[in-house]
């Protein structure tokens, strides 16, 4: 028997397709999201508004929240650790954490290198803006990788830019000839190896997930329709009035993307989503999704 | 041309419709009820029991998945829609479609690090097929009827119950489609012998 092969950690992620992950910070939420139908719940300290607005420094969250989660639901549970946080992923693994999240949400613990995921046995999600950081992350082993966005600002406006810019990426990297595809790696910052692989398949070799600013059943919709495979959804949640049938609306809004009047009923009287934030009011320096390399 | 459906609420359907085109049926993905009519088997994917439960109640799958069983056209379930076919599931009162006459536990190998990958010998399938196994439920026993089709460590991983076939890894994920095979025969037979019923 081998575990952590690639096939078991980029299988796990193929289990989530179609489905919603949500971010939980106690064993109640967590209830709430495995009734709601989540595939999975990302157990957190704070969700990222509340990172935000709080400031300093963002870690791995408590290690008893996240056994508290562990302990309430029989979905997958995911954690985040710091990027290149070497202690606090394999703490997590140790831990028995399902899915770690190198995560940009949190405060960064190396500014030059990230975690070589290819040595664990737990796999691993990463955030992407483009394909050159796509590949690099695959690269180092990641399993699944999902929209950076702008996490805990409720607009969806970076995350529909991120997965564009790597589905048009894939397309044209598709479409290159072989002999181009080592100045496109050269170009993109992009493993070379990685290239040609997606070039073979015509497609990631890992799914990916939209994440970074769904707010709305219609936003996640959005998501899937510009060809993430799944959502993630942070704040959006518990920041509404009611969680529990918002996170239902989000799950049914991402089984049916296209199903345009059911996302008309689920979207009815859902009380008022998280207060978006305009991503030309963050200072760049505060901008999450500039922190990885 | 045999027609195969895919449950499509959540999980990995993308990758049991390429086994079934690469054993030349036709694929089609199951969102509503109403598209398991004209269906000659249906497969229930990997992916996460409880939101795949949740989706089937919602759109009102219960009865019309119980009922497809009920006709006779062959169901095959992998991993989550092994446990959704199940007759009872340990540590639960109720089962979700009840429709196979076994016994599964589910997270029964441990978390996902302890997820693995093993060489199976599958009856009337292969003797040397390498099996993906995430999060995986076992089959803790087979009812009457039910035949064992595969062991990974003493433990059930694949068995037949009439036209109802279940294992608890996921065929999907590789490149060997000769259990999609096995089932697509299944399929065809039932075809056969439901138009001569």
């Amino acid at each position: 028997m081998n575990t952590g092969t690639d096939r078991v950690k980029r299988g796990m992620a193929e289990m989530q397709k179609g489905g919603v992950i949500m971010d939980v910070v106690n064993a109640e939420q967590a209830k709430i999201a495995e009734e709601a139908g989540a595939v999975a719940v990302m157990a957190l300290e704070r969700v990222p508004s509340d990172i935000r607005a709080a400031g300093g420094v963002a870690r791995m969250a408590d290690p008893r929240i996240v056994e508290e989660v562990m302990n309430a639901v029989t979905i997958p549970v995911m954690a985040k650790a710091r990027i290149g946080h070497i202690v606090e992923a394999r703490v997590l693994e140790a831990m028995g954490v399902d899915y770690l999240d190198e995560s940009e949400v949190l405060t960064p613990a190396d500014e030059e290198y990230h975690l070589l995921k290819s040595e664990y046995t737990v796999p691993f999600v990463c955030g992407c803006r483009d394909l050159g950081e796509a590949a690099r992350r695959i690269g180092e082993g990641a399993s699944m990788l999902r929209t950076k966005g702008e996490p805990g600002t409720g607009n969806i406006v970076e995350a529909v830019r991120h997965i564009r810019k790597v589905n048009a990426q894939v397309r044209k990297l598709v479409h290159m000839n072989d002999d181009e595809i080592m100045t496109e790696a050269k170009l993109l910052g992009a493993p070379y190896e990685v290239l040609l692989q997606i070039k073979k398949e015509g497609r990631l070799p890992v799914v990916n997930f939209a994440a970074g600013g769904v707010a709305t059943p219609a936003d996640a919709a959005l998501m899937m329709e510009l060809g993430a495979d799944g959502v993630f959804v942070g704040s959006g949640i518990f920041k509404s009035d009611n969680p529990a049938k918002f996170a239902r609306a989000i799950v049914e809004a991402t089984t049916h993307y296209q199903d345009y009047k059911l996302i008309a009923e689920l979207s009815k009287e859902l009380g008022e989503p998280m207060k978006g934030l305009e991503i030309s009011k963050i200072a760049p320096e505060s901008r999450m999704q500039e922190r990885g390399w | 041309m045999t027609k195969i459906g895919v449950l499509g609420l959540q999980g990995a359907v993308r990758e049991h419709v390429r086994s079934i085109v690469e054993n030349g049926a036709e694929a089609v993905v199951v969102k509503w009820p109403e598209q398991l009519d004209d269906l000659d088997g249906l497969i229930l994917p990997g992916g996460e029991s409880t939101t795949m439960r949740r989706l089937i109640d919602r759109y009102g799958f219960m009865e019309p998945l119980r009922q497809f069983g009920e006709s006779g056209r062959p169901m095959f379930g992998t991993c989550a829609g092994l446990i959704l076919l199940a007759s009872d599931i340990v540590g639960y009162d109720e089962p979700h479609l009840g429709l196979m006459n076994i016994t599964v536990e589910r997270n029964s190998f441990g978390r996902q690090k302890e997820s693995f990958e093993a060489e199976l010998s599958i009856k009337g399938v292969a003797d040397d097929y390498n099996a993906v196994f995430i999060r995986a439920p076992h089959i803790v026993s087979a009812g009457e009827g039910t035949e064992v089709l595969a062991e990974c460590d003493g433990r059930i991983v694949a068995a037949r119950d009439r036209h109802y076939l279940g294992c608890s890894f996921h065929p999907e994920l590789t490149d060997d489609h000769r259990i999609a095979r096995y089932f697509i025969d299944m399929a065809e037979q039932a075809k056969a012998s439901l138009a001569n019923s």
